[in-house]
């Protein structure tokens, strides 16, 4: 009898779900509707250099990278950040790190395992996350320890 | 053969005996205008998005390219078409880039570029070839629409500033550069740029 009861409170446990919990990415919109898409937002587009959060962080890109192609024929990104061309355009010249191939052994060129720049690389939006994030900097770390 | 030229010749240059000369003059004028009007909506036909895209080639391949680009999809909605780049504004000029077009006519018909596989290996060359000419006449297609002397420098982003007030303003002349130098594949896919 006791599990019966368990039972019938099954439904209730679903219908009470889909009311309360919200996906904090999906906003006000129900699990059964369909949710209105926010306004698009605009790329960081001023070319100042950001702090980054930890010292091996990937740079973020300070500027547009609309229809830029990287592919097998071409690379965008590089036509600016090869080292033969920052003289010319002063991008930030690619890091020494994207010269090794796995084993740590110096090529000539950017080893083809870091070729695809956006898969660590990436702009930002104008706008405020919608999950706010708790990730403190080792900086502010080592501060708080020192002060107890 | 000789005969034949010598006796159209001398029929052309002999006065005309059966025609008023009002009929002549009036009747040559009226024709000219049909002509030329007639030549000019054909030649301005053949300048257009329609007539480009009518051929599978460009259809299937830099068309498709184009529209997620700035020139085909912005806020603003002006578009370039095919012709704004890639055929001359002035006359001579464009008459001169249609006569080499005829070339592309003998393409069409042998399908030189007809699949997408012989396209893509073609593309380098073609696109030098554009490359060149832009060169050639200073990006001229561009400059149509994006003069440089109505060009604000405090309304671009810094690195674009830094550009055109550099390389651009100084010219191609003086070691600068034009635009086709800096914005290569803004409208269409770059080709394979091996050793570039």
């Amino acid at each position: 009898m006791k599990r019966l009861s368990l039972l019938f409170l099954i439904p209730f446990f679903f219908w009470g779900n889909a009311f309360s919990q919200h996906d904090p990415l999906r906003g006000p919109a129900r699990v059964d509707e369909v949710g209105k898409a926010a306004p698009m937002v605009n790329t960081e587009n001023n070319d100042k250099k950001r702090v980054r959060s930890y010292a091996m962080q990937p740079p973020t890109i300070p500027h547009k990278t609309d229809n830029y192609q990287v592919d097998r024929f071409a690379n965008k990104c590089i036509t600016c950040h090869a080292r033969t061309r920052v003289g010319e355009t002063q991008a930030t010249p690619i890091s020494i790190t994207h010269y090794t191939d796995r084993d740590g052994n110096f090529l000539a060129d950017v080893s083809p395992r870091r070729y695809f720049c956006e898969q660590c690389h990436v702009v930002q939006m104008q706008t405020e996350p919608p999950v706010k994030n708790r990730f403190q900097d080792v900086d502010a770390l080592i501060r708080k320890q020192q002060k107890k | 053969m000789r005969d034949l030229v010598r006796r159209y010749w001398r029929t052309l240059i002999s006065p005309s005996a059966y025609y008023s000369l009002g009929f002549l003059t009036i009747g040559g004028f009226i024709g000219g205008i049909l002509f030329w009007g007639a030549f000019n909506t054909a030649m301005e036909f053949t300048n257009t998005e329609r007539f480009c895209i009518g051929c599978h080639v460009m259809r299937d391949n830099v068309y498709q390219e184009i529209q997620p680009t700035i020139h085909f999809t912005n806020r603003s909605g002006v578009r370039a078409k095919c012709a704004d780049c890639h055929v001359p504004h002035d006359w001579t000029f464009k008459m001169a880039r249609k006569m080499q077009a005829s070339k592309e006519v003998w393409g069409f018909i042998f399908g030189t570029i007809g699949t997408r596989e012989k396209f893509v290996a073609k593309r380098r060359e073609l696109a030098e070839r554009e490359w060149a000419r832009f060169r050639a006449n200073d990006s001229l297609e561009c400059r149509n629409c994006h003069e440089f002397q109505a060009m604000d420098f405090t309304r671009q982003s810094k690195r674009g500033a830094d550009a055109h007030s550099g390389s651009l303003a100084a010219g191609i002349n003086a070691g600068g550069k034009t635009c086709i130098d800096c914005h290569k594949g803004i409208a269409h896919r770059l080709p394979d740029m091996a050793g570039q």
